[in-house]
Formats: C-alpha cells, structure tokens, sequence
C-alpha cells in the first residue's frame, strides 16, 4: 500500500472522517488549529458537521448533542482547553455517551506553553470531571499509529458508549511522517437503539440523561459503570516492549518520549547495557498485569518512567511494579522534550547507584 | 544509513520545503522519514527551522542533539547550528547571504550561492531548489532521478511551465555539491 506523507494534526482528523465521523465540534487552540482547519474543509465534503463554537463547553456540549443522537461525533483541544470540557466529559460518561476527545497537550498548568507537554495524564486517566467515571486513553506515539488508533477510539466508544480520550503531546500534532491508509474492518458493534434519534415506532421516547434523583438508582448506575470499566481494563489493554526479551533496564515511556527512550536505549545497547522500552498504549486501561509480569522477571533490575512532566505515569509503573524492583523517573515539563543524551545520562546514573 | 539534518533561515526562504522535499523523496526511496518544524510564538520575518531524519529503520527520537548536516539560510541559523553538527558532518551555507565562513574544522563545508545562481536563472523563489541539488550532489543521500520526478509531479497540475526552470536550479545546485 502506499505510503502518503502527513501531518499529526491532519491524519487524525483524516482518520476520524474515514471512522466514520460526521460531527466535529471545537474552538481553537495552539498546537492544534490543523484538526479543526482540516475538519472545516474535509467534514461538509464528508456530509457532516463541523462547527466552530463560541466555547469549549459549548463544544464538548454539541458533542453530547450529536452521540445522543448517535452520531459519531469528536471535538479537539489542547490542555486549558480540555480541562474547559471535563463537565461535558462527565456527563457524558454519566450518560453513557461515546465520543473522542483528542487532547494534543501542551506545557501547564493554567495557559501555560504552547510546546509538546504531558501534564495532563492526571486529567485522562483518572477522570478530570466529577464523579466515578473513567475514560478509555489511547496514546499513539507515531502518526501511522495515531491515525489506525482513531478508528479504535471511535469503535471502543461506541462498542461501551463510553468518552474515549485521544492523547497525543504537541510533537506528534506538528510533525509529518509517512502513513498507509489501512483497511480498518472494524468490530461488532451494538446498534444504537438508545439514541434519541426520534420515535421510530418504539413505544417510548429514548430519554438521554447523567440525573438520578434517588440514590439507590444513582448507586445501581454507578456499579453498572465499574462493571462496564472492568470489562474495558479485561478487553483493551495494550501496550509495546521493544527490546525487552534481555533488558535488565525497562524504560517506561507514552507518546514522544517514548520514541526518545527508544534511541537512548539503542545507543545504551552499544555501550553493553541491557535496557528496552515498555511503551503503554492505552494509558487507561493501564497494563498494569503485563508490567507486573516484567517486573517479577529475574534479569529486571530496575525501571525508569520518561515522561514530558514532573511525573504522573510514574504513579502508575510504581503501581504495577509494585515494590518489586526500583523505580526512578525522569521527566522535563513545560513544553522542553528530553534529549536522547538526557535520558542516556539518566539511566546511566540509576545504573551505577544500582551496582 | 540514517540522516539527520536541521535546516534554518528566515521565514519564507523555504527550509520548510526544502525539508518537505526530503522527506518526500525519501519515502518515495523506501525509506522512514519524519519532519518536524520549530513551532512557537513566531515572529514575522524571524528564524525558522525544521529538523528531518531518514532512515532505513524506525525513527525513534524525530529531533536530534548533533545533526550530520546542517543546511543554513542565513548567519542566525549559522551561528546557531554550527556547533551542533556531529564532528565529519557537513555544513550548507547559502552563500549568497551568509558572507562568513564555517569556522569549525572537523566538518565539511559546502557554499552555495543560492540566491545568485536563483537570480540567473531568473527566479528568485527557486533558491531553495539549488539548495536542495546541492544537498543531494554533496551527500548523495538521494537518487537525483527521485528528486526529478518529485519536481515533475509537484509542479505538473498546477504550474508545468515552471518544470524546466526548477529542473534547472535543482541541476545548478547539484554541480555545487558534487564539487565539493
């Protein structure tokens, strides 16, 4: 297949459109105005909506609108912004709406840089609105990954009508690669026969709401949605070991730093150091089982978290790991990305300590 | 093989494409590719660059701490990436600009006097495609013929009489390469 050259920011709109989108809703904000400049052009082509709303609330908001009516619908934004949509994110999930939200962070908090950041995994993958909900994070580090996980993002939403959180750092929007348009058969769906898409000869209206007024009934809703969550954690977990069969070193890294993990560990390589990659995909459902199982390997030494923040995912890795060996982090925030000699120099330092 | 090249100058001299091109022509070679542009609070007529990687494997980290080669556009971009360049790696300098010369000795130097030999030929803008030869000529890091057809598709729909005249710079800018 061919490969064609593409920007971050545009592949993933391109891709949201060939899943099937017909929805977009956002307001714009620096390092991401390619998605909603792409959509303006693409979408009406496409026969869908695209909106420029006078917020970011209103945005998330006619995303509500759209899923409830069962459209595939997404909306963009870059960290201020998004944390601008975690009530409408909330809600959704309260009423068990599927969307995609692409979030293309940048440094924080408050308006913060506008260069590649990952502050925000806190805000995804614990749920940044109120209540006991969870969003489903993917977190593509290469654009031929962002572009298949959008087909992902909008299949897991609707298959547990559930927000799914795209979350890319500034680099990946920005940057071109080459990427092939796969075929993406998709999976079994459940049709949509609680949208509120009109009466349709059912006897009743479809009615689309997060409002309990008992608590009990609250409650019950409630322990619908962990069962729902334990299935997404049984179900969609992934994740990618590079280097991993002999590592004694395990760098642990998402989205760009990942990739910069990747070349310090090839040059540690050439220095004898037996270090690997493990690169979460989905950063919630978090492969905390996989990680475990690594870390109970004999030849596992210690791990390193890598991330473009003063250390989120870290908690996560301390999680899984669990005690089991060492866990030192690493980061640079505020929209600086490590250098390869940084995280080389680092692992270096955790491996002398550790002798 | 894996290259790793920042390209500099002020906004509008076309280190942009000339990286685009790059990339183009090498995923057209086989090859990954990756380009990523400084992006920030940008200031009219102020320094721009872009950083391009090809490779025959996975490109892991898309910037790079010592390119091995640099293509500059103006003295800014100079002074800035000339002490970056991983030592045996090349500098191109758009002579027609910069007046100084690459003070460094363990990297190789090539000046090419883009605006100039753009000005002969009649075409300011195609400054950026002399440069881009004289890359190609230097490092022989692309097949020409790549770069050929990529100027034929490039310019076939939309402005086709401009073909001989870009053929013509790209062929200008590889002769300075070559000789170097």
């Amino acid at each position: 297949m061919k490969r064609e050259i593409w920007k971050g920011s545009e592949a993933i709109a391109e891709a949201a459109i060939r899943a099937g989108c017909r929805g977009f809703f956002g307001y714009p904000i620096t390092p991401q105005n390619e998605i909603p400049e792409y959509m303006s052009v693409r979408m009406p082509a496409a026969g869908g909506v695209f909106v420029q709303a006078e917020s970011e609330l209103a945005a998330i908001n006619m995303v509500y609108g759209a899923a409830a009516c069962g459209v595939r619908a997404m909306t963009s934004s870059s960290s201020p912004g998004v944390s601008l949509k975690q009530e409408g994110i909330s809600y959704m999930a309260g009423a068990e709406l599927p969307g995609v939200i692409v979030n293309v962070m940048r440094g924080g908090p408050g308006l913060g840089s506008i260069q590649p950041a990952q502050g925000d995994y806190y805000q995804a993958t614990r749920g940044g609105g109120n209540g006991d909900y969870r969003t489903v994070v993917l977190a593509p580090a290469s654009l031929q990954e962002a572009a298949d996980l959008m087909f992902e993002a909008f299949d897991i939403a609707d298959q547990y009508r559930n927000p799914v959180v795209v979350l890319v750092d500034g680099l990946i929007a920005q940057m071109m690669e080459p990427i092939v348009w796969k075929e993406h058969p998709g999976r079994p769906l459940p049709e949509k026969t609680w949208a509120a898409d009109g009466r349709r000869g059912r006897a009743h209206n479809n009615f689309v709401t997060s409002l309990f007024m008992d608590a009990p009934d609250c409650e019950a809703h409630n322990l619908a949605l962990l069962e729902k969550y334990k299935a997404i954690e049984a179900n969609e977990c992934r994740w990618e070991e590079l280097m991993l069969d002999d590592a004694e070193l395990v760098l642990v890294a998402y989205g760009t730093p990942s990739r910069v993990a990747q070349t310090a560990v090839e040059h540690l390589r050439s220095q004898n150091i037996k270090a690997g990659v493990f690169r979460p995909i989905t950063l919630w459902p978090f492969p905390y089982a996989r990680l475990r199982e690594i870390a109970a390997q004999p030849q596992v030494k210690r791990f390193m978290a890598v991330e473009m923040s003063t250390g989120q995912m870290v908690d996560d890795v301390n999680l899984a790991v669990a005690g089991q060996k060492p866990v030192a982090f690493y980061g640079r925030c505020g929209g600086v990305i490590p250098h390869v000699s940084e995280i080389e120099g680092a692992v270096l330092a955790a491996w002398k300590e550790g002798l | 093989m894996k290259r790793a090249v920042i390209l500099s100058g002020f906004g509008g001299q076309g280190v942009m494409s000339i990286g685009k091109n790059l990339v183009e022509a090498g995923v057209e070679e086989g090859l990954e590719a990756s380009w990523v542009p400084s992006y920030g609070p940008e200031m009219r007529g102020g320094t721009a660059n872009c950083t391009v990687i090809l490779s025959d494997e996975r490109i892991g980290a898309p910037l790079v701490e010592a390119p091995t080669e640099i293509v500059v556009m103006n003295r800014a971009a100079l002074d800035k990436f000339e002490p970056t360049v991983t030592p045996g790696g090349t500098v191109f300098v758009n002579s027609s600009i910069v007046p100084d010369p690459v003070s460094r000795t363990d990297v190789k130097a090539v000046y090419v006097p883009c605006d100039d030999i753009a000005n002969e030929l009649g075409n300011p803008k195609v400054a950026n495609m002399v440069m881009l030869g004289a890359y190609i000529g230097a490092t022989k890091a692309l097949k020409r013929e790549t770069i050929e057809s990529m100027i034929q598709t490039m310019f076939a729909e939309k402005a086709p009489q401009l073909i001989p005249l870009n053929l013509e710079a790209l062929a200008r800018g590889i002769a300075c390469g070559e000789g170097t």
